[in-house]
């Protein structure tokens, strides 16, 4: 097939494919171990700290979200990223790095068109969705 | 008549580069060119507060830089001819408000260094100017931030991804014998293959380098034996094989003296995945170093293709699909 008569077609063989199984395998382990990671934390702060499964749980997702706001403030969530994928953006972290790197980003426009106004331009997908199924699941577990 | 053939405008004086200057940052310092350029910063702000008056800072230290090279001051340069990645132009004219010269602002996405070398050329080539600066910059934040996501959002890029160049280039361009002509220039069409994926720009815009590049053979009757090299501004990775093959395919071998500047601004361990992208990687590519590659007797006579994507968020969102555009340049060096 020649790439001039049928160029959409033609190009895919020059296009290089994404590496699913690798990507796939690394996103898996990656997000595994922070997993892993944030639910020993959960562990440490009811057994070793006392606090309450609900406490603790909260006070594991205050920590991770820290965790991933201070890696994108030193510039390394990113790379994280290139190398989990999804392991790094579907995660909880990767809502937190989504606030933090948009809040970085419009600083230089001030405090309230650059950081408030652009905070939630991508992780705002996530509040809006979440709000919709939650509205969802709520009418069918009505009815149901 | 200089027009010649369907694209193609030959000059008919003797129009010379006669001074260029190059600034850049961190990345494209520490990569294999870096020496090459006249100014490399150490960090994307380049001593400014934000990103964007960075990348007008690169542009004023080339155009300075130029100017000083070519020994002129700004009185004595009769227009200013810019342009840059970022909505209204801003570098450019931010820095042309600093300017006492007649300036004409140009938007080509990344060909815009060789549209307005193309443009500088025929203006003083038709007596319009006696001496025009010509200047073009991109910075890698300021391209991610308004084009893609934030700098620092941690999304994976697939290989066939470019990363933006950081730095600017200036030429001045007059009738006063200098080491460089600038003979003939093919203005391009732009070219919509209908592909959509904004992150692999260098298959969108293959089509339009390789029409450009047909039409400058076709025009003048040349092929490619009539230059020490051609390079494209930033295929990169994907669309410089593509382009070569699409050239093959229209009877064309260029694999012999091709290139793309994207190709040879970063080396492969800094791992900017297919190549560099952006109007200041064919600026500050040629003007930096295949200038100076000219000055040394590797080449010749070189045609500089630079290739734009004229890319927009809305439009991708909007699902359609990326025009391009290429405009060629033909520079050969003065003996002597």
């Amino acid at each position: 097939m020649k790439l001039r008569d049928h160029y959409q077609q033609a190009v895919r063989k020059f296009q290089p494919k994404p590496s699913y199984l690798a990507n796939s395998f690394q996103a898996f382990i990656s997000g595994g171990l922070v997993c892993a990671g944030a639910e020993g934390l959960r562990a440490l702060y009811m057994n070793s700290w006392g606090f309450s499964s609900d406490a603790a749980q909260h006070l594991m997702m205050l920590t991770v979200m820290g965790l991933a706001v201070l890696l994108t403030a030193m510039g390394r969530y990113d790379a994280l990223s290139q190398f989990a994928g999804a392991g790094a953006t579907v995660l909880l972290t990767g809502f937190a790095n989504s606030l933090a790197s948009a809040a970085m980003e419009h600083r230089t426009e001030g405090w309230v068109s650059g950081i408030a106004n652009h905070m939630f331009k991508i992780g705002g997908v996530v509040i809006v969705y979440g709000m919709v199924i939650a509205y969802v699941l709520g009418v069918i577990y009505y009815i149901v | 008549m200089r027009l010649v053939g369907k694209q193609t405008w030959v000059f008919e004086n003797n129009i010379y580069i006669q001074a260029t200057g190059t600034a850049v940052g961190p990345f494209e310092a520490d990569g294999p060119l870096g020496k090459q350029f006249d100014v490399g910063y150490r960090d994307l702000y380049c001593g400014e507060k934000t990103w964007e008056l960075a990348e007008r800072r690169l542009m004023k230290e080339a155009i300075t830089i130029c100017m000083n090279k070519g020994n002129v001051t700004a009185n004595e340069i009769d227009v200013f001819l810019a342009g840059d990645l970022l909505n209204q132009n801003v570098t450019a004219n931010y820095t042309a408000r600093e300017l006492p010269i007649p300036f004409l602002c140009m938007f080509g996405a990344c060909s815009t260094s060789m549209e307005t070398l193309a443009v500088g050329a025929a203006l003083v080539d038709g007596g319009f100017a006696r001496q025009a600066l010509v200047a073009t910059s991109s910075h890698n934040a300021t391209a991610e931030r308004q084009f893609r996501y934030p700098t620092e959002l941690g999304i994976q890029k697939p290989k066939s991804a470019t990363f933006t160049v950081t730095g600017a280039g200036a030429a001045l361009i007059g009738s006063q014998k200098g080491r460089f002509r600038v003979t003939a220039a093919t203005i391009g069409r732009v070219i919509d293959a209908g592909l959509k994926n904004p992150m692999d720009m260098g298959a969108a815009m293959a089509p339009a380098a390789a029409h450009t590049i047909e039409q400058h053979f076709l025009d003048l009757n040349r092929s490619p034996a009539d230059y020490d090299l051609i390079v494209t501004g930033d295929l990169s990775g994907i669309g410089s094989v593509i382009v070569k093959e699409l050239l093959m395919e229209a009877g064309y071998d260029i694999t012999d003296g091709y290139s793309d500047c994207g190709l040879m601004i970063y080396r492969p361990d800094q791992r900017k995945f297919a190549g560099g992208s952006g109007c200041a990687c064919c600026a500050v590519v040629t003007y930096g170093h295949l200038l100076r590659e000219m000055e040394k007797g590797t080449f010749r006579k070189i045609f500089v293709v630079a290739t734009g994507a004229l890319l927009s968020q809305t439009m991708i969102q909007q699902k359609q699909s990326i025009p391009a555009i290429a405009h060629g340049v033909v520079i050969e060096s003065v003996g002597g």
